[in-house]
């Protein structure tokens, strides 16, 4: 069955379709690219499956719950970070990981003990007492991530992770993005680079409020007849 | 116009501070530097954003500083501006020092900051009013200059600035830095956050604003944008790894690189990191760089023990540099 579901899901905001009757699922442990222009749609429909927003009309189920009737689970059941919304500036690093687990409802022996694995794998043991501000922004990113990943939701969702980190950190995030889809972990993710997008299993590009094109990043490319990912963008994004 | 402090004597002195005299001089003899920057140090606490930062931009330059957030260039951006004090070093735009000479040289440069702050419940219309107002001129003056960019937004001239779409906001706020006619432009990391047909867009405008003699100095994230400029520096704590043209710093990048494909992406690079002469392996749209150990790489090898590994659809081929292999490549050299 598929993590996500959704058919003909729609959002309007007065007389303005932000999302305009899309209809698409997507497979447990695939890595899905959902890309669009600004103002194309994409944050809505991101609110919308995160159980953040009601939808205006359509249907659609996250992690096995109803968007309309289940919000709440939603949100119990998936991993979300983005480039705004992550950590704690002023907490130490031991200290966001232990206020997420508590928001997930964890119990303390299990934050404890995500806490060490999760600095241990993130290389991340010296920094525990040190406070979020102070470590560079490719941990941050690295280290938000993981704690999206703190309650082991099936399902997560990338918002912009990469936006602004240095090309080499910036790979390191995609190897974590792989490592976490082979644990069989759906991975949805938003971004302005174009070469992340043929890291994907597909991609969605959004025009107006719909789905313009979906498909893995080799099948795009030869329907829109293009030698890379940000030719079929510009293609559709220009209309 | 007053200049307080004394000037190094290597400072360039820009034509239209000079007496006019029986000789004409152009202002290339004499300098072509619209912005001169000696040890540039800035501190805040114990951390250090920029670490004697030196270089120089000439007149009419699209000069491009690339690197991550946290590199220092929104630092270097606001002492440029007159809008932060350095701790040391001398830094001079368009012939003026950016301490002492603060006010005038407001005047003469252009300032878009990276966040968008235009006044939100002003129209578009008031917003380009008011910034031509503060710098004492007009609109209608220095239409000319902004109607390319203007001329896209001004269906919207009545709607509020805050309501506008990012794409709307970008050319705004453009449209408002630009409206005194100043003679340097700084752009802090304009692209940022804007998907990848507007910032085609943007590139656009600026090359266009650049033939106009405009001098433009951007900051930016996007190591494909730094193709676009006429030279880059290349940024990273607060120090500069290298400036050049974008050709000579691809050209500059001197070890045999290697692009492979295969099925299996994540298995293929934890395949090719296993290889024993891997240097390094990193993804690269759809194919992965590798670079190797030994001064000469094998193509034919590698290809062979990819399809040992049972990788189906194995492609290595060489291939030249681009500015984000160099720069990674830097940035390591730099660590280490």
């Amino acid at each position: 069955m598929p993590i996500i579901e959704a058919h003909d899901l729609t959002r309007k905001f007065g007389a303005f379709t932000a999302v305009d009757h899309i209809t698409f699922d997507v497979a447990e442990g695939e890595i899905l690219g959902f890309l669009g222009a600004n103002g194309a749609g994409k944050t809505t429909a991101i609110r919308m499956l995160t159980g953040l927003l009601e939808p205006t009309s359509g249907a659609a189920t996250v992690a096995g719950f109803d968007v309309y009737r289940q919000p709440e689970r939603i949100k119990q059941n998936i991993g979300y970070m983005s480039q705004k919304f992550s950590l704690y500036e002023d907490l130490s690093v031991a200290e966001n990981i232990r206020f997420y687990g508590g928001i997930y409802g964890l119990p303390g022996r299990a934050i404890r003990r995500k806490t060490d694995a999760l600095l241990d794998k993130l290389d991340l043991a010296h920094a525990r007492d040190q406070r979020i501000q102070a470590l560079p922004l490719g941990w941050r990113q690295k280290l938000a991530f993981s704690v999206a990943l703190l309650h082991d939701p099936r399902l997560v969702f990338l918002d912009e992770p990469t936006g602004g980190v240095d090309p080499i950190t910036r790979r390191q995030f995609w190897d974590l993005i792989y490592e976490t889809a082979a644990e069989g972990v759906t991975v949805f993710v938003t971004t302005h680079y174009m070469d992340e997008a043929e890291y994907c299993d597909r991609v969605s590009i959004m025009v107006d409020g719909r789905i313009a094109a979906l498909g893995p990043p080799a099948a795009l490319k030869q329907q829109f007849a293009a030698a890379s990912m940000d030719e079929v963008f510009v293609r559709l994004a220009r209309g | 116009m007053v200049e307080k402090g004394a000037r190094p004597d290597h400072f360039p002195i820009t034509i239209f501070q000079l007496p006019i005299t029986g000789s004409p001089i152009t202002a290339k003899e004499v300098s072509t530097h619209a912005v001169t920057v000696t040890d540039l140090s800035k501190r805040y606490g114990a951390v250090t954003a920029l670490g004697g930062v030196s270089f120089a931009v000439e007149e009419g330059e699209l000069f491009g500083f690339i690197g991550p957030d946290g590199a220092g260039k929104t630092t270097l951006f606001r002492i440029l501006v007159t809008l932060l004090l350095p701790d040391a070093g001398e830094a001079f735009v368009d012939g003026l020092h950016v301490v002492d000479d603060f006010k005038a040289l407001r005047r003469r440069l252009g300032y878009m900051p990276g966040r968008f702050s235009l006044y939100q419940d002003l129209s578009v219309e008031e917003n380009l009013r008011f910034f031509a107002s503060v710098f004492g001129t007009t609109v209608e003056a220095n239409y000319d200059l902004i109607k390319d960019i203007y001329q896209q937004i001004e269906p919207f001239r009545k709607r509020r600035a805050g309501a506008l779409s990012g794409g709307m906001k970008q050319k705004l706020a453009l449209s408002c830095a630009l409206i005194h006619r100043p003679r340097v432009l700084f752009l802090d990391e304009p692209t940022t956050g804007v998907d990848a047909v507007s910032r085609k867009e943007f590139w656009e405008m600026l090359r266009r604003l650049k033939t106009g003699g405009l001098t433009i100095v951007v900051s930016t994230p996007y190591m494909d944008e730094a193709r676009l400029c006429d030279r880059v520096a290349l940024i990273q704590d607060g120090r500069l790894l290298e400036i050049a043209t974008p050709a000579q710093i691809e050209a500059r990048y001197d070890r045999p690189l290697l692009a492979v494909k295969a099925d299996r992406r994540h298995d293929l690079i934890r395949a090719l990191r296993a290889y024993p002469h891997a240097r390094s392996v990193y993804a690269f749209g759809e194919y992965l760089h590798y670079t190797d150990r030994r001064p000469a790489a094998d193509p034919a090898a590698l290809h062979a023990y990819l399809e040992q590994q049972g990788f189906v659809g194995v492609e290595v081929r060489p291939i030249e540099a681009g500015i984000e292999d160099a720069f990674m490549a830097l940035m390591r050299g730099h660590e280490t």
